[in-house]
């Protein structure tokens, strides 16, 4: 699916940068009914990955409550050049991964 | 003493002009105008405006090929940046074999029938609305001019005659609000002057890309009357008439509006 991912290309080292991500889904809570009256199946996002070059430094379960095309927004400390690598699991064995990378000076 | 001449003057150039209730041109604003911070900053930033992932689906079924002429979009319109420029800045446009104004959305269908031998792509579904938003994306920017071509007169003036028209349980014509009493508001939400300058759109409480015809059907129900169907000539004619009354704003595909 298609994702937008803003990281900024240049950092100096030990900055404080904010990553925003925001990625198609359709978040169908799974509360919903249909006209006739059978339940519309969950299907939601229900985890995220943030690994800079390899490690984790950002992770968050989602929920039925959560928007459509969720948006994420978080900061870290450039500490060096490489690759930023973002997964998006959930249900239905949904999945969807991007990848940002960023020169640090 | 002024002259009852001079007076009939001014009138005769002033009159014809400014219809009555009719918003001029130097005051006309987009819905971007009546916004809070925060929705502005998300379709400010291409990569916080939710729209911008269905421009990014339109765009690769631009290059895909389909239907059993086995063509993509790209294939006889090449490039999408220079070919669609300023396209969706002129539509509703008049369809010369049909005799009668088509929107963007029924101009992609046609060129599914017609050259890519295709199905026809339902109204308000995703590829419709990624296809439109991407080619809609190439006018960003660019002042809206449809309405100007002199065979659709007709349907501009049919546009203006049910824009005026009032109906409904609740009686109201789509003037009441967006002619009359723009920059009020209705319950907690601002009225705005329904200038379709950003469609297809993003609306945070549909949560989806939605098209003008979408917009106008919820307008419809909310004062209880029946909306006209997706693609009827009623609602082509009254897009036809808001594009030709947005006439000079800039475009803004893929917008984000409350």
């Amino acid at each position: 699916m298609a994702a937008l991912i803003n990281v900024p290309s240049k950092a100096r080292r030990g900055e404080i940068i904010e990553i925003r991500t925001l990625t198609s889904h359709i978040m169908e809570t799974g509360f919903r009914h249909t006209a006739d009256g059978t339940l519309v199946p969950r299907d939601i996002i229900t985890g995220f990955v943030c690994r800079y070059n390899g490690a984790e430094i950002f992770r968050a379960d989602l929920f039925p409550a959560i928007a459509a095309n969720p948006y994420l927004s978080f900061f870290t400390v450039a500490k060096e050049s490489g690759k930023f690598e973002f997964e998006w699991i959930g249900d239905n064995g949904y999945s969807s991964t991007a990848s940002a990378s960023i020169t640090v000076g | 003493m002024i002259s009852w001449r001079a007076i009939a003057a001014i009138l005769l150039v002033t009159g014809p002009a400014l219809l009555a209730g009719e918003i001029p041109p130097d005051a006309r604003r987009s819905g971007y105008a009546f916004m809070g911070p925060d929705t502005r900053a998300m379709q400010d930033d291409d990569t916080a405006n939710p729209g911008m992932l269905f421009v990014l689906d339109g765009e690769q079924l631009w290059k895909k090929t389909t239907g059993a002429a086995d063509k993509a979009c790209a294939d006889c319109h090449g490039d999408a940046r220079s070919s669609m420029k300023g396209i969706a800045a002129r539509y509703p446009a008049f369809d010369k074999a049909l005799g009668r104004p088509v929107t963007l959305d029924q101009r992609i269908n046609l060129c599914r029938a017609d050259h890519q031998q295709a199905t026809p792509l339902p109204y308000e579904s995703r590829d419709l609305l990624a296809l439109s938003a991407f080619v809609g994306h190439q006018s960003r920017g660019i002042p809206i001019t449809a309405g100007d071509d002199p065979q659709v007169k007709p349907f501009v003036d049919q546009g203006r005659a049910l824009f005026m028209q009032r109906e409904g349980q609740l009686n109201l014509a789509c003037t009441n609000c967006h002619d009359d009493n723009f920059g009020k508001r209705l319950a907690g939400a601002p009225i705005t002057q329904g200038q379709p300058t950003g469609y297809p759109l993003y609306r945070l409480e549909w949560q989806t890309l939605g098209s003008i015809e979408r917009r106008l059907r919820s307008c419809m129900t909310g004062v209880r009357a029946q909306a006209y169907d997706y693609g009827s000539p009623e609602l082509v004619a009254l897009q036809l008439y808001l594009m030709s009354r947005a006439r000079g704003l800039p475009m803004e595909t893929p917008a984000v509006r409350p």
